[in-house]
Order: C-alpha cells, then structure tokens, then sequence
C-alpha cells in the first residue's frame, strides 16, 4: 500500500480549528499530508509520496436544512447518505446523484474507513447520470468552508442560489480532490425529488445507433434525465442486478423523472419518437431506480478484483468510438450521459492506461484513472498532462493556496 | 462617489507610441484613437461613472487579442477587456490610461452541433444570437439575461450573468463547455471543449464570473437545450408582502419548480402598468408571475396546483393565461419593468443583491424604511425563487446630492442582503460599483486567497484594474 493510503497513519481532527492547527502545523514544519474523508476513493489519483494523512471525516453533521429555499448544508465528513435521507424525508434530492464507488476504489488491500462522505463527492466532482441533463456536483456547490495549505480557514460562496460576489472558490475546489484546500463544510443546490421515475428501453442497437436514439431523447422536450447505452456485456452484468433487464442483448436506456401523472405521457411520446430505432419497453419507478443506480455505480461493468477502472468525458457523438477503440486494446465498457461519458475495465496495464488517454486524446476529451495499482498511477499520468501554459497556471494556483504544496502533492498531477 | 485611479502619466504621455504599436499588431482598421469616437467607450450600463480611454482595440481573431495583450503585458499598460458594454456595475468601465480590448468584431458562430446540444460562437457573438440560430429547430440557449438582445457571450462568461429562467436552468456556468481564452501574457489557452467535466483544476468555473480579472474570452462553447412543448403564466396579487413571500416558500415546498417566479412590489406594478397597460392590479402590495412548462395538460395540471396553493393564502387577484396570447401579456408589464421605471423617474441605479428567500417579508421592510431614511424612491422587482433583488432606486442625476443619497442606499440595501445571509450580488457583477463593499461580505483572509490567485493569472494586476477587489494597486 502506498504511505498516503496507510489508514494507521491517518489523523481525523474533532473540529475545523483542530484541522486548521494541523495543518497549520504541517506548514510550518513543510510537513506532505495526504487528504482524505473515509478514503472510498483511495485509488482516485496518483499515489501521495507522504508520511502522514489528514481526514476530515470527524467533521460531521448537517448545519443547514432550509427545503423551501433549496439550500443542504453539511460538514464535509457528513456520509452522502445522511444527506440523502435527510432530503427524502422532505421529498428532495441531491442533484447529480454522486457515485458511490467504494466497491470500485477503495484502499488497496484494506476498507474504506466508513461510507462516501459529502465532502468527498465534491472534492471529485464526481456526478451520476443526472449530470447530462441538471449539472455535474460542482454546480450544485453554493458555499464552502475550507483549510488552505497555510492552515487559514477561508470561505466562498455562501446559502443562496445566486450570487456572483468575487471569484468563485466553490467551483475551483470542486474537482480538486483536496490539493488546493480541505474542505471543511459544504451548502448544496437542492431539488424536489421527483415523484416517479421510468425507462424507456431499446434493445440490440449498435453503439452508434444507440447514440442516435439517446440524441434524439435528450434533444426531445419530454425531459430526458438520463440516458445510458450498455453493450452486451454490460446489459448482462445490469441484468443480475435489475429484475426484469432480462437477456436481448444491448440496452439502449433514457430516463424520465416526474411526477406521477406526467409519466405516461412522456413514456409514450418518447417511445414514438425513437420508434425509428426499435421496439420500445418501459420499466416502471422501482426497476428504473435499481437501474439507474447500477449505472451511476458502474455494476455493469462487472469488474474482477484485479482490473483497472478508467472514466472518459468525450462529446457525446465520439462515445461509440472511443468504445470501439478501446474494445480493440482490450478494454470493455459502456456509455452514460448520451454517449459523452465513457466507463472502461480491463487488465491494468500500461498498455490499456495508454489506451485510454490516447483514445480521450483522439476524441478531445479527457480521463480519469479511477482505479489502478499504485505503481501505474505513479508510473502514468491519471488524467491527461496539460500544455505548458496551462501546467504553469496550475502549479501557481496550487501555490497561491498551499505555499510549500504540502496538501495531497502529486495527487492530481506529478509534482505539483 | 468611487474613488478611481490617477492615470499614469507615464503612459499617457506614450499614447501616439502605443497606438502606432498596437495598430502594428492587430491592424489600424482595428484600433480606435480619434478623441470623438474613443467617447463611445467611456462607460457601460453603469453610467454614472465615465473614462475616456487611451484606446480602443477592436480585434478581428485570438491571434489579435494574443498580441495587443502581450504587448500591453510587456509594457505595462492597464487593459480593460470589454463585450458590448451593458454591464450595470462598471465592469466594462474604462480608465484614461487603458486600453480597451474588446470583442464586438469576433462575432461569427462557428459551429452548431443539434446532436450534441452545443453552440461554439466567437465571444462578440450576442446572446439572443444563439437562441436565434437554434430556435427553428426547437433549441434555446439557457441564460436570459434581460439585456440579451445587446449583451454579448464574452460578457455573459466575464459576469456569469443569469436572468429570469435561472431557478430551472441555471446561470452562465452551468451553460457552459469550453473557453478559448488568452491570459495577459498573450498565451491562447483551451478550456474544456466540447466534453462535460475538468480533469485537473474547473478552470471553466473559476474563469465565469472572474470579471475580466484573470484573462480574455474569445471563443465559448455552450450547451443548448431543446425547448419544452410550451410555457405559460400566472399572475397573482397580493394585499401584502409577507402573505407573497409565504406563498412563495409553499410553492418550492411543494415540489414544483416554476421556470420563472417574478416578483414586483406596489411602486413598480404601477410603474409597469402605466407602461405597459398589462392589466396589473393597482391595489396589490405585491405581485407575482409564475410561469410553467410542459404539455398543455401539464402546464394545466401546474397551474391547478399552483393557483390551489396561492388560494391558501387569500389572494387578491388571480389570473392564469389559457394560451400563449394571455400569457405574453401578463409578462409585458414584467419585461417593461426597467423602462416603466425609467420612464417616472429621470435615472435610476438598478440594484443586484441576493437574499435566502425565506428573507423575504424582512428584506422588504428593511429596503422600505432605508428608502425613508435616504428621501428616495425605491421600485422592487425579484427573481422571488432564488431570491436575487433587483431593487431600483430613483434620483436625478442632475441633482448631486440626490445621486450621492441614492449610491449610499444602495450600498446600504446591499449590506442588508449580506446580514440577512445573502451576498452583494446576483448576476450583476462587483465591477466598479460594489468593489468597496466586499469587505462586507468578506473577510481579509478570503479576499487576500482571491488576490492570490488573480495574481496567479495577473502578475502585473493590470487586467480591469480597480474592479472586484477593494482599492488594491499592484
């Protein structure tokens, strides 16, 4: 196991002062922290070459709950769950319905140290199938709390669902897995959950095909939530987990979310419009929530304990052939978010590593090494190098938040 | 009034040099030096404040921002990046010793993509442009900003500008995929593209909004949506403000989320209606438009609960549009609303705070009684949904005691959107006119982390000087 992924080194500090101290500290002594939650994430990024950890996951509880102003805040090691239970008491969601890979990437040889934490899903900017259609996490970020590398506490955004005040932190911190600061406390964006839920399902398309059918669902005006191909492989793995997927081959699946009394209306409409591409079934509320969340999940791709997991953001039309490019080395998959997002397993190997970036690379897109073993992560870059200028402004943000970059060093890229 | 920056006479003193230089780079068709035409740059919609600039460059492509940028970087000469100039806070506001670059020759759009629900466009491209390209087919792009018939793209990026349609669909920075944008050094960067989600750091999100602090946009690629089958509205008045701020907070309660809920208060309802003849009700406190989307048996369906839930609170009027006719009417008077005002008072500062909405009924009281206290007039008119305030305050610019009042009520509206848990500003922007009230928003320890990051990007801080960030000079 990498030093930064050891969880006996790892310290959980009561408090944002008892963290800010610490980190504090760590600045003081030019001391690399490696920055956790609960670490379902652990193989999330390059190894960090340090000999301490610091989590914020003792920093629990929700601070605010306002429904009728669409506004959750939490401490960022409040677990995604207690939010989400405490939403649907309320009849109200989380947005971009965050994933929960701790099957996928926790430590290596070891368990997370408790469930996926709400801090952690907005550090990854990790987002569900929603994203295609209501915004990925960092656009439900409204306010954030968080310990820069000088150990200062400092604060962006706010509580309200507006606001252009300065240059926007929340956004920045999104996504930026803890090497810029850790965050303390986060306010979310939330919505009314939506009363009903239904798939309309086309089976046997080709990938190309099927990205036709989810263009034509999501540019229809019936209110495509979702919208996900999976291949033969993956619609046979969904199908162990989803009653009723049953066999047929590829599954073609556009979601709508309701309520109750509109859902008819537009499965029928949407089924008419892709008729032109089959045969149209349509699952009801609770299979289609099985199904959805098997795909925000990535179960369909079945993946067996020694393999790497990798994560591609592409323009929706170049998901079939990122799909086909990487079949070629090897690598099975399938397709979220109308063909742009690209989910991929397969042997963890250089070879299928550099598959991956340069099919990203042929489609203008980008990537993410969700999970690999360590020594790949450090041997490969895990999401793609950045031209010169850009690296230049990276490594200066990096600095005008953590001096001495001694917060998670190298977690995102190599030296910085 | 705003303290701003001595000219450096230093460059002033250069100014035949530097236009011959920068027509060198990018054209002399494209660089403005004539002391009459140069006049039409001296403000934005912000028109209190006036500067005539040094210059006025005009670029045709990137390559040409790329140039005037490292030329300006190299020699240390403070630039002011400008779209169309519509903006309300300053943020287009020039300095006597600036050159001003903007974007309104780069107005091509390049690239429409139905299937893949984008639009790439040149930053000069206006925002009701891109609507315009993509309706016949069904489309729309989000952000509405009331003034998108001249706002252009690059100012939308720079303001993160929102409008009427937010609740729903969010601001400029849920809209976007990709920047092409050039840094003061005159370095061309791609940000995202035409694919969701950054890999490394959301340079994306940090640049929206940045107020032309940290770089020029030249090229954007945005998301476009495809239309619901149909929108209509409701309107509905009430005897008071509390009673209005109630039915709101039960209307997001229930689980709808209307795609605008517009709120007006008495001053403005009379000032819409002897405008527009809307047929708005003279004797309401407050008024509300709320509009849905669907079907026609959908939008019925909505409206039903929604004038179900209104009933709860003792409406004094109630009107639902049946068709598209009624309910483009009922909009009118809303979308009249800064003119009716300008129209009964002789200038007017447009106002841009947010507040929780539940803060709605104290918000009101606290505005009235400061409008009392300053002997002005204030009109309200409010995104009631996501709780941004537009309140508009009347002087007469003739009359400098009644500006020096009506520019202090404002700022103190603004601290009571703070206090009451809110910020300084919705979808205007800090600009000029709220530089000086971020301290009380923020504390020093957060303004100097976004120092130090626009120092990042802007080493000389010569990028839209003495904007966004309290009285710094570098």
């Amino acid at each position: 196991m990498p030093p930064g992924e050891a969880a006996e080194a790892t310290e959980a500090p009561p408090d944002e002062a008892a963290l800010a101290a610490r980190i504090a500290a760590a600045h003081a002594a030019g001391e690399p922290l490696a920055v956790w939650g609960n670490r379902t994430k652990a193989s999330f990024g390059r190894p960090v070459q340090a000999a301490a950890s610091v989590s914020a996951r003792a920093l629990a509880g929700i601070t605010l709950y306002s429904p009728a102003e669409l506004v959750i805040a939490a401490r960022a090691g409040t677990p995604v769950a207690e939010l989400e239970a405490a939403l649907a008491a309320k009849g109200q969601h989380l947005v971009a319905e965050p994933p929960d890979l701790s099957a996928l990437c926790g430590p290596e040889g070891g368990a997370a140290d408790g469930p996926p934490t709400i801090g952690g899903a907005v550090a990854c900017n990790l987002s569900g199938p929603r994203r295609i259609a209501l915004g990925a996490m960092r656009d439900q970020v409204l306010g954030v709390r968080a310990v820069n590398g000088a150990g200062e506490v400092i604060t962006s955004g706010g509580r309200v669902l507006k606001n252009v005040t300065g240059l926007d932190l929340c956004k920045l911190l999104s996504g930026s897995r803890g090497t810029l600061a850790v965050l303390t406390e986060v306010t979310l964006k939330v919505l009314p959950a939506p009363e009903a839920t239904a798939t309309i399902m086309l089976r046997g398309l080709d990938a190309d095909r099927a990205v036709a059918a989810l263009a034509a669902g999501l540019g229809s005006p019936f209110g495509v939530t979702g919208a996900a191909f999976l291949p033969d492989a993956a619609a046979e793995a969904a199908a162990g987990v989803v009653r009723g997927l049953g066999a047929g081959g590829s599954a073609t699946l556009l979601r709508i979310e309701e309520f109750a009394d509109f859902i008819p209306y537009r499965s029928e409409r949407l089924a008419a419009l892709l008729a032109v591409h089959g045969q149209a079934s349509v699952f009801g509320d609770e299979a289609s929530r099985a199904l959805w969340r098997s795909v925000r999940d990535a179960v369909p791709l079945r993946v067996a304990a020694a393999e790497g997991v990798w994560r591609l953001s592409v323009r929706p039309s170049a998901g079939p052939r990122a799909l086909a490019t990487l079949a070629a080395s090897g690598l099975r998959g399938f397709l979220d978010w109308g063909g742009g997002l690209v989910w991929a397993a397969g042997p963890a190997t250089e070879a299928s590593q550099r598959a991956v970036s340069s099919a990203a690379a042929a489609s203008g897109g980008v990537f993410w090494t969700v999970r690999a073993p360590a020594a790949l992560r450090a041997a490969l870059p895990v999401v793609p190098p950045e031209p010169p200028a850009l690296a230049a402004l990276t490594r200066r943000v990096k600095a005008a938040f953590d001096p001495k970059g001694i917060l998670g060093p190298g977690r995102i890229f190599a030296g910085v | 009034m705003l303290a701003m920056p001595e000219p450096k006479p230093e460059i002033l003193a250069r100014r035949a040099e530097i236009v011959a230089a920068l027509a060198e780079r990018v054209g002399a068709a494209n660089v403005i030096a004539e002391p009459l035409r140069l006049k039409a740059y001296e403000t934005d919609g912000f028109t209190a404040y006036r500067r005539v600039p040094l210059a006025v460059v005009l670029p045709e492509t990137t390559a040409q921002v790329a140039a005037a940028l490292a030329y300006c970087h190299a020699q240390g000469i403070r630039v002011v990046p400008r779209a169309a100039g519509t903006s309300l806070s300053g943020g287009a506001l020039p300095l006597e010793d600036a050159v001003v670059i903007g974007v309104a020759r780069m107005n091509r759009i390049l690239e429409i993509d139905l299937a893949d629900r984008l639009a790439r466009v040149q930053a000069g491209v206006t925002n009701i442009a891109i609507t315009r390209a993509v309706e016949g087919e069904g489309f729309f792009y989000a952000p509405d900003p009331s003034s998108q018939l001249a706002c252009m793209i690059a100012g939308n990026v720079a303001m993160n500008s929102g409008g009427a349609h937010c609740l729903k669909y969010g601001v400029t920075a849920n809209n976007l995929l990709g920047v092409t944008m050039v840094t003061v050094e005159g370095e061309v960067l791609e940000l995202g593209g035409a694919h969701l989600d950054a890999a490394g750091y959301d340079w994306l999100g940090l640049i929206t909004g940045s107020e032309g602090q940290l770089g020029i946009v030249t090229e954007v690629t945005v998301r476009i949506l495809r239309a619901a089958e149909g929108a209509r509205a409701m309107l509905v008045g009430f005897a008071a403000t509390d009673v209005a701020g109630a039915a709101v907070a039960d209307i997001i309660a229930s689980g709808i989320i209307p795609v605008a809920l517009e709120f007006m208060d008495r001053p403005c309802i009379h000032a819409c209606e002897a405008f527009a003849h809307a047929g708005y009700p003279l004797d309401a406190e407050a008024l509300l438009i709320i509009e849905v989307e669907g079907s026609e048996a959908e939008q019925d369906a909505l409206l039903a609960k929604l004038a179900a839930i209104c009933e709860r609170h003792g409406p004094m009027t109630m009107r639902i549009a049946r068709t598209a006719e009624e309910s483009a009417a009922i909009w009118k008077g809303r979308k009249g609303a800064f003119g009716a005002v300008g129209r009964i008072s002789p200038d007017y500062l447009c106002m841009d705070g947010t507040i929780p909405p539940g803060r709605l009924p104290e918000a009101m009281r606290g505005i009235g009684a400061l409008a009392k206290q300053y002997r002005l007039e204030v009109a309200n008119v409010f995104h009631a949904g996501d709780g941004n305030l537009h309140p508009l305050i009347m002087y007469d610019a003739n009359d400098q005691d009644s500006f020096a009042r009506a520019e202090a009520l404002g700022a103190d509206i603004l601290r009571l959107c703070v206090e009451l848990g809110g910020c300084l500003t919705g979808e205007h922007g800090v600009g000029i006119e709220k530089r000086d009230l971020m301290t009380a928003q923020f504390r020093a320890v957060d303004l100097d982390q976004q120092k130090r990051i626009k120092t990042a990007f802007d080493p000389g801080w010569i990028l839209n000087p003495h904007k966004v960030f309290p009285l710094v000079d570098a």
